[in-house]
């Protein structure tokens, strides 16, 4: 009997065990498929990782050697190349490694941090041929970051998310030719300062409202073709570019990656694809934490670290503290250009001083506030220069003012006229 | 010098091989690709199907009957995923409704058990999900659901273990008559054999005409499908289709064996290989197959692929003596799938009219199988992975497949080549991310294992390469 085992030994997982440890939980499993902790850090050899949490900027295995470091001086144990195959509702938790085994693990409390997947092809159904050379951004940075091989020679990138960006740059430097980046919206869904130091820094064409719409070649990818679209988003006829390429990367979107939280009967919330959770990262299922990217896709590494702190410092407390008794629980709906909020649920009478209420946009605003109201009243006000879907949103609500709401609370965005 | 030589190693071909395997028979496969089943039986709806569509009295009425007869008995010997599910026909219109009537008819007549005729409620009863505006329904329970490449694999991996030689790589680029039977070319040189059997799929005219002079066209007719995730698995229980038309038997949405929804095809003439998608056709297809199932989401689609069906204007499948000693097993567009053993049976019987002696093998083997972690019991995965520990490595985590699992294709009779061709074998790569997570670790298996650079393993075919060089100063770090 573990007080806590953590399914996945990246950021989140790390930062969890961490603090869970640090809330004085002494049975502490985390369990990782890979063969190292840190997870998809490792991958992420560039930098600009830690600004936040260190003050610092690291690069990805910096990171995670940080908190691999810290790890070591608790009695946390660790199985790696172990994969997680089930969890159950009451909180064991099946898994199996080539030199430990098939292990069933009864646990106290859960953190879930398993991160995402990225999106396919298929899932977005790009039409065409299909060739070799047609790679997930992420696929390829293992390729090329961890195994030391390049996929390809002249390249396009489908989508401009921030790992897409990331190998723009990436390819150019190990001598590959980057010949655009395609994004169907309007506006890219990666940081800004990646298209500035990944695209613009190298000459790379960022085409916005453009799709790839066919791929060529029998063997291996051989032509793209990308077409602008209309407000619609469907392809206008008429504006085809074709480029002479060897490789397609896809940055088209993260997926949380929750077939271990719906086995366990966890509530998902359609909107984060992740586990829909209260104000200390905890699922429907009591005992049970989410954090990180299998919660909600994060754009930086650091916000991933203090929210998994949240969740273990939680799971501590509820190991060592017992039930709490029940008390009002507030909804968090989604108002006017918000897509999605976390938590979906505060409990206002757990909250310590303040709570963390993070969020993202649905379109590109400038000038802005972030309005919080429960029924009629407005019980917080934010203002914001600028505001866009590739950036997550964060507020501190402070427990006085959610005391005054009832039932529920908005959050919504409204523009500002100059 | 071969007794026989089969030309592909499709569904037909090894169909054949399996077939002949039986006899006392010196038998060989010649297939172009660096694999088995890569043509149209790797792609297409995967349906072994009741046997009500063909005229009676064709040889696709009598086939498809009698094969998915012995498909049944062999899906369970030979190990291959197999659902008898059953299928629905749907009928929209009064007009539709009397083409039921008339499957209904020759349903009877080609011999299949158990048809009958639904009404729109009752079919509702039966799937859930179905829309509102069907009429009426045909109902054939005897109707199944395989894992066609492997099915192809499995009866071609029997075949090897009971002796005949399989040839992969092998092109066939001309045909000669020899004093006694056939010279073959290729291009990895001569063989020689006293009978030929043409299984080329969408290429079968062009044998043909190496052999014998020009009897018919190969019309190739390309279908598009969606295959969604899992999540949309359960969205019908049994194959529905829409009323057949002259192209095909249409839209069809169905589960899979590997627990997900296919959705598909539409047809249109193309070229032999095209295997291309198009926003149109995908766009026909999603629309199409709503009239049928309102709810299927396609938002949960994982991959969408294009078969090309070896169509024939004879309208029936072309199986026969073409030239002396020279076999067509031709046309096989559907129900070549759901006929295939049967279609093997009947080869044998051409070949022994033709005068080849069909002596019974005193130890023919029969049986196949493979671990599959993911279906196997807690206590059953404990011992597996305590006895056998790459059994505990998962590398393909959306399908639950082992590092073991792919070590035991890669020393089965027909070992896999290529990242695709361990997918085939062991679905490795065939969940929502599509190989994303596992496509590295497949490479570093079977450049290990099959001691090459990682920069010469394929993802399918010959010339699919992955890889193009190493990273500067990737050497130095390994």
């Amino acid at each position: 009997m573990y007080d806590l085992i953590v399914i996945g030994g990246g950021p989140a997982g790390l930062a969890a065990a961490c603090a869970a440890w640090e809330g004085g939980l002494r049975s502490i499993l985390i369990v990782e498929r890979d063969k190292e902790l840190g997870g998809i850090l490792n991958q992420c050899i560039h930098n600009g990782f830690g600004l936040h949490h260190f003050k610092e900027e690291l690069t990805g295995p910096e990171y995670a050697g940080r908190f691999v470091k810290l790890l070591g001086e608790t009695g946390v144990e660790v199985r790696l190349d172990t994969m997680v195959l089930d969890v159950t509702e009451n909180r064991q938790v099946h898994m199996v490694g080539k030199s430990t085994g098939y292990r069933v693990e009864q646990a106290r409390s859960i953190v879930l941090a398993m991160g995402c997947r990225e999106r396919t092809r298929g899932a977005i159904a790009i039409p065409g041929a299909r060739p070799a050379g047609v790679f997930t951004a992420g696929a390829a940075q293992r390729y090329v970051n961890m195994e030391g091989w390049m996929p390809g020679r002249r390249v396009v990138i489908l989508g401009s998310g921030d790992i897409g960006l990331i190998m723009a740059r990436r390819m150019t430097l190990e001598g590959a030719k980057v010949l655009a980046c395609v994004e169907v919206m309007p506006y890219s869904g990666g940081l800004n300062r990646n298209i500035v130091q990944c695209l613009h820094d190298y000459d790379i064409p960022l085409y916005l409202s453009h799709t790839v719409t066919d791929i060529r070649g029998r063997n291996r990818v051989e032509q793209v073709v990308v077409s602008q679209v209309d407000d619609k988003r469907s392809p206008i006829p008429g504006t085809e570019m074709v480029f002479d390429c060897d490789t397609l990367l896809l940055s088209v979107g993260l997926i949380p990656e929750n077939e271990l939280t719906r086995q366990a009967g966890i509530e998902i919330d359609r909107r984060t694809n992740g586990a829909v959770v209260y104000e200390n990262m905890e699922t429907s299922l009591p005992g049970v934490f989410a954090c990180g990217n299998v919660c909600h896709v994060h754009d930086l590494v650091d916000f991933v670290t203090a929210e998994s702190q949240r969740a273990g410092a939680a799971a501590a407390a509820y190991v060592l503290g017992g039930a709490v008794p029940g008390g009002q629980v507030l909804e968090v709906k989604n108002g006017d250009g918000v897509s999605y909020t976390v938590p979906q649920h505060i409990r206002p009478h757990r909250v310590d001083k303040l709570c963390e209420l993070f969020f993202r946009v649905n379109r590109v605003c400038k000038d802005s506030e972030i309005l919080v109201t429960s029924g009629e009243t407005q019980i917080a006000r934010f203002k914001r220069e600028h505001l866009a879907p590739g950036e997550m949103e964060h507020i501190t609500l402070p427990r006085a003012l959610l005391d005054k709401a009832q039932g529920a609370i908005t959050v919504s965005i409204r523009e500002v006229s100059k | 010098m071969y007794d026989v030589l089969i030309i592909g190693c499709g569904i037909t071909g090894a169909a054949t091989a399996f077939q002949l395997s039986k006899y006392k028979l010196k038998v060989g496969i010649l297939e172009r690709e660096n694999d088995v089943s890569l043509g149209t039986t790797k792609a297409n709806s995967a349906i072994l199907h009741a046997g009500y569509d063909p005229e009676p009295g064709t040889l696709m009425a009598k086939l498809n009957v009698r094969g998915v007869e012995l498909a049944r008995e062999l899906c369970a010997k030979l190990d291959v995923p197999y659902r008898p599910c059953g299928s629905l026909v749907l009928a929209f219109s009064e007009e539709e409704r009397s083409t039921l009537e008339e499957l209904y008819r020759r349903g009877k007549e080609n011999g299949v058990p158990d048809l009958a005729l639904l009404t729109g409620d009752e079919a509702r009863a039966l799937e859930p999900n179905l829309s509102g505006e069907v009429v009426a329904a045909l109902h054939a329970p005897s109707a199944a659901i395989c894992s066609p490449w492997e099915y192809c694999l499995a009866l071609a991996e029997t075949a090897v273990k009971n002796g005949v030689e399989l040839h992969l790589n092998t092109a066939v680029t001309g045909l000669e008559p020899a004093e006694e039977g056939w010279t073959v070319h290729t291009n990895r040189g001569e063989f020689q054999a006293r009978f030929v059997v043409n299984a080329a799929g969408v290429d079968a005219a062009a044998v043909h005409d190496m052999a014998a002079t020009h009897a018919f066209d190969i019309k190739p007719s390309r279908g598009q499908y969606y295959l969604l995730d899992k999540s949309e698995g359960d969205r019908v229980g049994r194959v529905i289709f829409q009323c057949p038309s002259k192209v095909g038997k249409g839209v069809l949405v169905a589960p899979t064996v590997h627990g997900n929804l296919i959705v598909g095809p539409d047809a249109a003439p193309s070229q032999p290989h095209d295997t291309a998608t198009t926003g149109d056709g995908l766009r026909f297809v999603r629309q199409t197959a709503q009239k049928s199932v309102p709810s299927v989401n396609f938002r949960e689609s994982i991959r969408n692929f294009a078969g090309v069906r070896a169509s024939t204007a004879a309208g029936d499948f072309i199986l026969q003596e073409s030239a002396p000693g020279f076999f067509d097993l031709a046309g096989i567009c559907s129900p070549g799938l759901s006929a295939a053993p049967a279609i093997g049976e009947y080869a044998a019987e051409l070949l022994e009219q033709a005068g080849l002696a069909l002596d019974e093998k005193d130890a023919f083997i029969c049986e196949r199988h493979r671990t599959r972690f993911k279906e196997l019991g807690v206590e059953e995965r404990a011992a597996l992975v305590e006895r056998e520990p790459a059994y505990g490595r998962v590398i393909c985590r959306c399908e639950t497949v082992t590092e073991g699992e792919i070590l035991e294709a890669l020393h089965s009779p027909i070992p896999p080549v290529s990242v695709d061709g361990v997918k085939r074998r062991v679905n490795a790569g065939m969940g929502r991310c599509q190989g994303g997570f596992c496509g590295p670790r497949v490479v570093d298996i079977l450049a290990r294992e099959l001691h090459k650079s990682p920069g010469d393993i394929v993802q399918d075919q010959a010339g699919s390469w992955l890889l193009d060089r190493q990273t500067k100063g990737g050497k130095a770090d390994v």
